[in-house]
């Protein structure tokens, strides 16, 4: 399916990410014997960070069939490889069905029991519904996934262009669908670790935020790709410059929502929502509070202002790697607190536990990506994939 | 400096190929005062040209950057020293609370710095341009293109240019006069 040297060099990294990923699990797991809710603590957050890849490539891969443009020809089969591990995102979320308890203090029925909203909240957040509401979230997306795919393989086989009403037609409904069940799957999986408080936006911020995640790790791949035939063709500095733009709307629209949560519970300073950035703000945790500002959005935000910098592959790729690491620090950030009252405390299966999920969602993503051809074969006429206003941006 | 009567060479071309390669020659030959002209966006022309744009983009950043301190330090005066009013036991500088306005103001100044830099830039609003002595140039918005020359580049030699600009096959090589 794909050229000889390049599939030895993912099958080499797919080896590599599937040990480290092995090694850094085992090592977690076995200390999570003696300390359960360190584990599961650290595996929420490595979980949360991981899913942002193929649920973001689901997103984004629609944005494409609905928008088109080059930089969709460049990165859709990554996307596409992306959306094919959901079932292993699906695998990965296990741990953190057993490890409710030590997660969610709506699990606990002495807490319920005694506490008239969380007794009130027992309709919805109750363990049998909240892993029904999970084995939703993941067959809605599975399907949308395995549509697309099918679809795309038998566009490389006939090139029938009924198909690209199709892709869209599927999108348009997929994206909103998207939109609801990945805006609950974060209220389920993140805001329901503080059952009391509620933000609505919360859900488009972590989803926005798997979208930037997504997208990041994308422009690293077709980076990374870049210097072998078939992807070289198709790198071109127009689609990186594509590439830069959209990474930069989605990095607006994730400081826009998380700039409007702090907004409005920041005027309104009412205390059962102004205590969910308190918590956040108190002692070491605000240093961390202030780093997302500056680096999650203030430094990649000047660079991307650069159109020489989104041209220049090499520049973007560094752009993308402080974006995925603080998305990291912005999920660390969300759901740490909870246990760690006071200041941060750091322990080192926050690191591992990330490290070892991404090495086993790496290593499948190898795996997939080996699997179609790398470029669309029959992609929209060459006419519309092409660039007819260079001047933008 | 003796100044030519003409202030332009004027080559025609029918082909959009033709016209993208003879730019690249003419760049290439070592011209700077030359301009192409198409009836639609061409891709690839302005790099075939040597464009480099490199003011606008500046002038916009510093409209931004304008934008977003005025429009902080209005807010500011406003809130803290000219009307201090206690809302809700709020901090006068609710800086959390200008920065919408912030982005707004930054926004708004670095857009039409965009559009009046531009028609700046390219000296509009004009009302008459030498080029349109040429009646064949009407067709620049149809289905011609061109590339002009202007006498004040400093390799335009009136003879030896137009020699050149016949050597890159256009249907036609007009005088601009002045």
């Amino acid at each position: 399916m794909i050229p000889h040297d390049l599939d030895t060099t993912l099958r080499r990294l797919q080896r590599r990410a599937l040990l480290v990923g092995c090694a850094a699990l085992a090592c977690c797991l076995a200390a999570a014997a003696a300390a359960p809710g360190q584990f599961f603590r650290s595996y929420l957050v490595g979980f949360v960070y991981c899913a942002g890849f193929p649920l973001g490539a689901l997103a984004v891969l629609m944005v494409h069939h609905l928008v088109g443009g080059a930089w969709g020809h460049l990165t859709r089969r990554f996307l596409e490889a992306s959306t094919r591990t959901l079932p292993v995102l699906t695998l990965l979320f296990m741990p953190v069905a057993i490890g409710t308890r030590w997660l969610y203090p709506w699990t606990d029925a002495a807490a319920v029991g005694s506490d008239a909203l969380l007794r009130h909240k027992a309709l919805w957040l109750n363990f049998p519904f909240f892993i029904g509401r999970a084995a939703f979230y993941f067959a809605v997306w599975w399907t949308l996934a395995w549509v697309l795919n099918r679809w795309s393989a038998r566009q490389d086989r006939t090139g029938d262009p009924a198909l690209l009403d199709r892709f869209a037609s599927l999108s348009a409904a997929g994206l909103v669908v998207f939109a609801l069940t990945g805006s609950f799957a974060a209220f389920d999986w993140l805001m329901s670790t503080e059952p009391k408080w509620f933000s609505t936006i919360y859900g488009a911020m972590v989803a926005m935020g798997w979208m930037l995640a997504a997208l990041a790790f994308t422009v690293i791949v077709a980076h990374y790709l870049s210097d072998r035939e078939p992807v070289r063709s198709a790198a071109d500095e127009q689609s990186f410059n594509d590439l830069g733009n959209l990474m930069l709307a989605f990095l607006m629209l994730w400081t826009y929502m998380a700039l409007s949560q702090f907004l409005l519970i920041w005027s309104a300073n009412l205390p059962e929502e102004i205590e969910w950035y308190l918590l956040r703000f108190s002692g070491s945790w605000l240093a961390v509070a202030i780093s997302l500002p500056v680096f999650h959005y203030l430094v990649p935000f000047l660079a991307l202002l650069s159109r020489p910098l989104k041209r220049c592959a090499p520049a973007l790729v560094k752009v993308a790697g402080l974006l995925l690491v603080m998305r990291l620090v912005d999920n660390y950030w969300l759901i740490a607190p909870v246990y760690a009252h006071g200041g941060v405390h750091a322990h080192w299966m926050d690191a591992l536990c990330p490290i070892g999920i991404c090495g086993l969602w790496l290593a499948a993503f190898c795996w997939q990506l080996r699997q179609m051809p790398l470029i669309p074969l029959h992609d929209q006429e060459p006419e519309t994939a092409q660039h007819e206003v260079p001047a933008h941006g | 400096m003796k100044q030519s009567p003409l202030f332009a060479l004027l080559a025609e071309f029918e082909r959009v190929e033709e016209l993208r390669s003879a730019a690249e020659r003419v760049r290439d030959e070592g011209y700077t005062q030359f301009e192409a002209y198409a009836p639609f966006p061409v891709a690839g022309l302005a790099e075939a040209i040597g464009f480099h744009t490199v003011l606008l983009p500046m002038a916009v950043l510093g409209g931004g950057i304008f934008g977003c301190v005025a429009g902080f330090l209005l807010q500011y005066y406003v809130a803290v020293i000219a009307y201090p009013i206690n809302i809700g036991g709020r901090p006068l500088n609710s800086w959390p609370a200008f920065i919408p306005i912030t982005f707004e103001t930054t926004v708004l100044c670095a857009s039409l710095t965009a559009v009046l830099g531009m028609l700046a830039f390219n000296g509009l609003p004009r009302p008459h341009h030498p080029l349109f002595a040429v009646p064949a140039f009407r067709r620049a918005t149809r289905d011609r293109f061109f590339i002009a020359v202007a006498s004040s580049d400093p390799k335009f030699e009136s003879e030896s240019t137009r020699r050149f600009l016949q050597g890159l096959n256009p249907s036609e090589v007009h005088d601009v006069p002045r």
